[in-house]
């Protein structure tokens, strides 16, 4: 799926209206979100793993 | 004390609570000057003159009496509508209560005087807001504060107050101080009560304060800290006090310096600042955080999800009434696929628990606060490793991988000749604030750091 459909599809099931003069802008963010949760997917963690949603320092 | 525009919060405080100076000519003074200086710096949204006026007639005590201090408009303040820089939430009905923290600062004795300026809930780098107007640099007020806590910046920076209170959920509090030449501090992660603020990213939220030298910052923490039952991310821990430390030196401590990530893209001025700090302290041991970059693409993730979802209904039906900067990003955060946050949270405790084992070997470890000084207001671009890229989302690169495991940070200003301030982040161990402090105030009585005053 390319980012154009990406943002279709996920506009329609969320229910946002995307106006023509914005969409070059939520692509740009889509590619940038894309290309850094990759970079956090490269990273190999094990399956046991505990996310840290609450996270106490 | 002819100069109270600059003068600290510590000397206000000692002058009023041994009667040789009225509260009530400390608040007429602070207000002439919000008056004077806000139509340039466009730092405050609200000032509560009448509350102020009404407590400075008050018989005030403490280690913050008569002291006039301001909050970014995210904080409840009684009587005002929580703007949080928006629109939208100019329709909510006004608070009916202080926030714990504003409640906290006047215990001490300050004096609440307005709400300040910030970018549209909290999702932004410059201080720029397209309701109310960008928050203007005193350095230079064509230039950004920096943000999402940019009012805060201009108006410590620029004189109006000696304490301002903003947030930092990826570096809100350390780049308007980068940008305007102030302390700033970041406390761990869940040490400051969030009651009554508005939130951005609550795995991510931090509120903390701003001042122009580092005694007035330990004196508004230490006011500030203790458990809230009502924010379940607020621990109940009890440390001493740092004012009680600040002067108890450097001896001792280890201090390193962040290389590798921390290095790449910084402007030249910045790394000459970052430098200077480092000689000063003999942070000559250069330290790698490991997978810096990843902490930072996984904050990045986290924050526009989880910031999307809040507002995800009034995306739905009200999109228009966004700042438009703000909008798109959150649009695009409305559609990051769950696993994606799941996968950056696990990532998370495994960062956490690599930076913590750093810390076995040293007590604190500096980096840069910015990649650069304060861009020109409006400028949406810049270059970083030799690449033009996008401003916003790239401003808080050297932030953002310390706030989202929760470590506590002070910037601190390095003033530059014939140029704009930068700051410099002293990261501690979690719950180490004092630790950041000393640092702070030992740099800053061998003048190596201080917040310049601007010309006007």
């Amino acid at each position: 799926m390319n980012d154009s459909d990406w943002l279709d599809s996920n506009a329609a099931l969320l229910g946002i209206g995307v106006a023509p003069e914005w969409r070059e802008a939520v692509l740009l963010h889509l590619r940038i979100t894309r290309e850094l949760a990759q970079r956090v997917f490269d990273f190999p963690l094990p399956d046991e793993a505990d996310p840290a949603p609450a996270f106490r320092a | 004390m002819s100069h109270l525009a600059w003068a600290s919060a510590s000397s206000i405080a000692a002058a009023v609570g041994n009667g040789e100076l009225d509260a009530s000519h400390v608040i007429d003074q602070a207000l002439a000057r919000i008056t004077l200086r806000n139509p340039v710096l466009n730092a405050f949204t609200a000032v509560t003159a009448e509350r102020a006026r009404a407590r400075a007639t008050v018989k005030l005590s403490g280690p913050l009496a008569g002291v006039p201090f301001a909050v970014k408009n995210l904080f409840d303040v009684a009587g005002l509508p929580t703007l949080a820089g928006s629109k939208i939430n100019r329709e909510r009905p006004p608070a009916t209560a202080d926030a714990t923290l504003v409640a906290r600062l006047e215990v001490a004795g300050a004096i609440l005087v307005g709400a300040l300026n910030m970018g549209e809930y909290a999702y932004d780098f410059t201080g720029e807001n397209s309701h109310d107007g960008p928050s203007r640099n005193p350095h230079d007020s064509t230039r950004m504060t920096g943000g999402s806590s940019g009012g805060a910046g201009g108006a410590v920076a620029g004189g109006l107050v000696p304490i301002a209170l903003g947030s930092d959920t990826n570096g809100s509090i350390r780049v308007p101080s980068s940008f305007c030449g102030i302390f700033g501090l970041k406390p761990t992660y869940g040490r400051l009560s969030r009651v009554g603020s508005f939130p951005f990213v609550s795995s991510l939220d931090h509120l903390g304060p701003f001042a122009r030298n580092t005694t007035d910052l330990a004196l508004a923490y230490d006011a500030m800290t203790g458990a809230d039952l009502l924010d379940p991310v607020c621990v109940e821990r009890t440390d001493p006090p740092v004012s009680a430390t600040l002067t108890a030196g450097i001896g001792g401590l280890r201090i390193a310096s962040a290389g590798g990530y921390f290095r790449a893209g910084a402007q030249p001025e910045v790394l000459t600042a970052f430098d200077k700090v480092a000689a000063a302290l003999g942070a000559l041991r250069q330290i790698e955080i490991p997978e810096a970059a990843r902490a930072r693409a996984a904050a990045y993730v986290v924050t526009t999800s989880e910031g999307a979802a809040l507002h995800l209904q009034r995306l739905r039906t009200r999109a228009r009434d966004f700042d438009p900067d703000v909008r798109d990003r959150l649009i695009a955060g409305a559609m990051v696929p769950a696993a994606w946050v799941t996968q950056a949270q696990k990532f998370r405790r495994w960062y956490r628990d690599a930076v913590l084992r750093l810390f076995e070997d040293v007590d604190a470890i500096l980096a840069p606060a910015t990649p650069c000084a304060a861009p020109e207001v409006g400028q949406k671009t810049f270059v970083l490793n030799g690449q033009e890229v996008p401003l916003r989302p790239n401003i808080g690169i050297y932030t953002q991988p310390i706030s989202f495991i929760g470590l506590p940070v002070v910037a601190v200003p390095v003033p530059q000749p014939n140029g704009l301030p930068v700051a410099v982040q002293i990261i501690a161990a979690p719950w180490r604030e004092d630790v950041a402090l000393r640092i702070a105030y030992d740099l800053e009585a061998r003048g190596v750091v201080r917040a310049p005053q601007p010309p006007e």
